[in-house]
């Protein structure tokens, strides 16, 4: 459709055509109705194919509680990326100096102080702080989760907003679980990929950790493999990443104290999917017009 | 001050270890000591600012920190294994 450089063009014909609507600042948008039922019915698609029964899943609000931040070592790991609630915490006193800097348009961005909200870094990383000081199975427990999550990273590629959904399978466990969890997880995904008509590859890959400690963590992040990613065209001919799959090690389960039946801390793996990426992804293989979309594929999203 | 003693203090104030510092063996393997990858971050950071010293990008990496002799090497492939008084 476009060239592997220019995802100018795809971004066009989406506005033009209603199906992202743009805002002001790059990288968030508003969803048409027939993108979020392609969203929708990639997240039930999703579900439909976790294994091994029943699974807790839980959806999240695109918020959550700040120490999270903390706890996870985001705050330090991706600093730049990360996003924290401020509001007005002052008195009447202070009000009448935000109303003189808003009334003149001057910016009021000092009077404001962060709150204990933060911006949903990963889906994942809400669940943890809930299961701390339990106790696991080694065989692993399995949660579910979908979360609005943030990144600022204002870009004008659609395919990387600043707010967009992450479904997730999470387990906690032995590290053989966790690495199965983890491993069994990129072709669960691939699979529901190559039914929706999206020929996905595996790649390895390491985060973006922030600066030249982050340099450390990205490098032995690859050198032990700890990280894969599947990609796929998603806004230009250019593959991309549309879902990640990270073996945590005992990272999580030793801060947040989850135990194995041994007392030793759980190790963790998790396997998420980038809804709107997908979802893009689709667009861009397939077309503009999900009524035209192969019957196959609208069946496997229930789009009838 | 000798380099040894500098390496434990940041080991100590940095490491969340497991072992006291000061009872670690030189080969002591400072991943099974309960250093994390995150704490490992710190260690660098700190042992560049008690060296006075910046560790270039083929030394960012975890087996740099894995142990007291490991530090002390690259340390010393810096010139710089004496900590400024
Ligand atoms: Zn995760």
């Amino acid at each position: 459709m476009g060239e592997s450089s220019s995802h100018e063009s795809f971004r066009t014909t989406l506005l033009d055509r209603r199906i992202l609507t743009a805002t002001d600042v790059p990288g968030l948008y508003q969803r048409s109705e027939g993108f979020e039922a392609v969203v929708r019915g990639l997240s039930g698609a999703l579900a439909a194919t976790v294994p091994e029964g029943p699974v807790e899943t839980r959806y999240l609000a695109p918020v959550m509680p700040r120490d999270v931040l903390e706890d996870s070592d985001y705050v330090t790991s991706f600093p730049n990326l990360m996003g924290v609630v401020s509001s007005f915490l002052g008195g009447e006193g202070d009000l009448s100096e935000l109303r003189r800097r808003v009334g003149s348009g001057e910016d009021w961005g000092a009077l404001v102080d962060p709150t204990e909200v933060a911006l949903c870094s990963a889906a994942c990383h809400q669940l943890y702080p809930t299961l701390a000081g339990s106790t696991v199975p080694d065989e692993g427990f399995d949660l579910q989760v979908e979360a609005y999550c943030f990144r600022h990273e204002p870009s004008e590629d659609p395919a990387r907003m600043q707010s967009f959904r992450m479904r997730e399978v999470v387990r906690l466990g032995s590290p053989e679980r966790a690495l199965a969890h983890r491993d069994q997880g990129v072709e669960r995904v691939r699979a529901v990929l190559a039914e929706l008509g999206l020929e996905a590859d595996v790649v390895e890959a390491n985060d973006p950790f922030f600066g030249r400690g982050g340099r450390m963590l990205a490098a032995d992040q690859r050198e032990r493999a700890l990280k894969f990613e599947l990609v796929a065209p998603i806004s230009s001919a250019a593959p991309g990443a549309v879902a990640s799959a990270n073996y945590h090690e005992d990272h999580f389960g030793r801060r947040f104290e989850i135990r194995r039946a041994d007392g030793s801390p759980a190790h963790s793996a998790c396997v998420g999917v980038g809804l709107e990426r997908v979802a893009l992804a689709l667009y861009w293989a397939h077309g503009l017009e999900p009524l035209d979309w192969p019957r196959s594929v609208r069946s496997r999203l229930g789009l009838a | 001050m000798d380099a040894d003693a500098t390496i434990r203090r940041v080991l100590e104030e940095h490491g969340r270890l497991s072992t006291p510092a000061t009872a670690l063996a030189t080969d002591d393997d400072l991943y099974q000591r309960g250093l994390s990858s995150h704490a490992s971050v710190n260690v660098m950071l700190a042992l560049e600012e008690a060296f006075g010293v910046e560790f270039p990008d083929e030394l960012l990496r975890k087996s740099t920190f894995q142990s007291i002799g490991s530090i002390r090497g690259a340390l010393a492939g810096l010139g710089n294994a004496v900590p400024p008084a």
